[in-house]
């Protein structure tokens, strides 16, 4: 292994897992008060939009508001299965199998 | 014993029957990581990364956005500072999300916060809080959750780096919508009420618009702020109308 690449490698885990560490590890020492506790309530459906918006509107990383963006398309009959039936496992197959289906058809 | 440590205390057999409940639980995560690993895999080793090293950050660094920028960086002849400090930005938004399993770990020890911390991803932390709506946090649960994925990471782009070019039609398949499809299903599980469902819309909408006109990723930690202080005030607003 070239010593560049390991050394890279080795800053690039420090820098991933510091802010993976330091809320989990230092919030202990702080008292948070109520708020901030209901605002982290909001965060995990927050983050999750947040990867969501961009993830099925620009899936090439440009913005594709058109009928040929299969992630888009493929996320609607996914969002109506995922209400619909409330479980995991069947919402991702199902979503799998819609965009293969876009696959072949598009 | 302090109260905080009883989450701690059990027995053998629950634990271990936690760890295995957990790996069951990343199946869907499991479904996700595969075809990307194995992407990530074929790029690496592409853009000229040794076997041993395209694997090698994968059990350290464990990140996938970062783990394609990096290997495209590194192709592109760029040095430890700008592949480093641009990791650092792109997993910035880990902070959030770290902060927001703060509650549900805090029963357990610092050294075992600190290590679960390790493999938190955007997956992993989606599918976790999302699970622990309905059933207790405990650290071999997580684990089990987070090994499995982590496991699978690592051998799936071990497995890209060693097939080089063989199977990259693995899209065709539609896997590539594996991830999209959980994170939408994980979603739908947490809108719990309006107010979630309006804090959603505010953070797909800001991140979209961040998008086009921040580069990097810093549009998914402004809009998840941005739209959970709304939910926040939200939430306020509409128990001061009840009132």
């Amino acid at each position: 292994m070239r010593t560049e690449i390991f050394f890279t490698i080795i800053g690039m885990a420090l820098v991933t897992y510091l802010p993976r560490m330091l809320p989990l590890v230092v919030l202990h020492r702080l008292p948070l008060p109520g708020p901030v506790y209901r605002w982290l309530g909001y965060v995990p459906v927050a983050v999750m939009a947040a990867l969501l918006g961009p993830a099925l509107a620009m899936p090439q990383g440009e913005l594709q508001l058109t009928w040929t963006n299969k992630f888009f398309l493929a996320a609607l009959p996914t969002f109506l299965l995922a209400v619909k039936t409330r479980s995991l496992v069947a919402t991702v197959i199902a979503g799998i199998l819609a965009a293969a289906l876009l696959n072949i058809c598009l | 014993m302090p109260p905080d440590e009883t989450t701690l205390a059990a027995p053998a057999v629950t634990a271990a029957h936690e760890f295995f409940s957990g790996v069951r639980e990343a199946v869907p995560i499991v479904l996700g990581y595969l075809p990307i690993g194995f992407a990530y895999g074929i790029i690496a080793a592409k853009t000229g990364l040794s076997t041993l090293e395209t694997v090698l950050m994968s059990v350290l660094v464990y990140a996938g956005a970062s783990q394609f920028i990096a290997a495209g960086l590194i192709a592109a002849g760029a040095g430890f500072g700008t592949i480093v400090a641009t990791t650092f930005l792109v997993n910035l938004r880990h902070l959030l999300m770290s902060a927001a399993l703060f509650p549900w770990l805090r029963g357990l020890r610092a050294p075992t916060r600190a290590g679960l911390a390790f493999e938190l991803t955007d997956e992993t932390f989606a599918l976790a809080t999302t699970v622990f709506q309905k059933r207790a946090a405990t650290a071999p649960f997580l684990a089990g959750l987070q090994l499995t994925a982590q496991f699978t990471w690592v051998l799936s782009s071990l497995a890209g780096a060693l097939s080089g070019s063989l199977l990259t039609s693995v899209n065709r398949f539609g896997l590539d919508f594996a991830l999209p499809a959980m994170f939408i299903a994980l979603l739908v599980l947490q809108l719990r009420s309006r107010v979630h469902l309006a804090a959603a819309g505010i953070a797909a909408a800001c991140s979209l618009l961040f998008a086009q006109l921040i580069p990097g990723n810093w549009n998914v930690i402004l809009a998840a702020v941005i739209a959970a202080t709304a939910g926040m005030f939200l939430e306020g607003g509409s128990k001061n109308r009840a009132d």
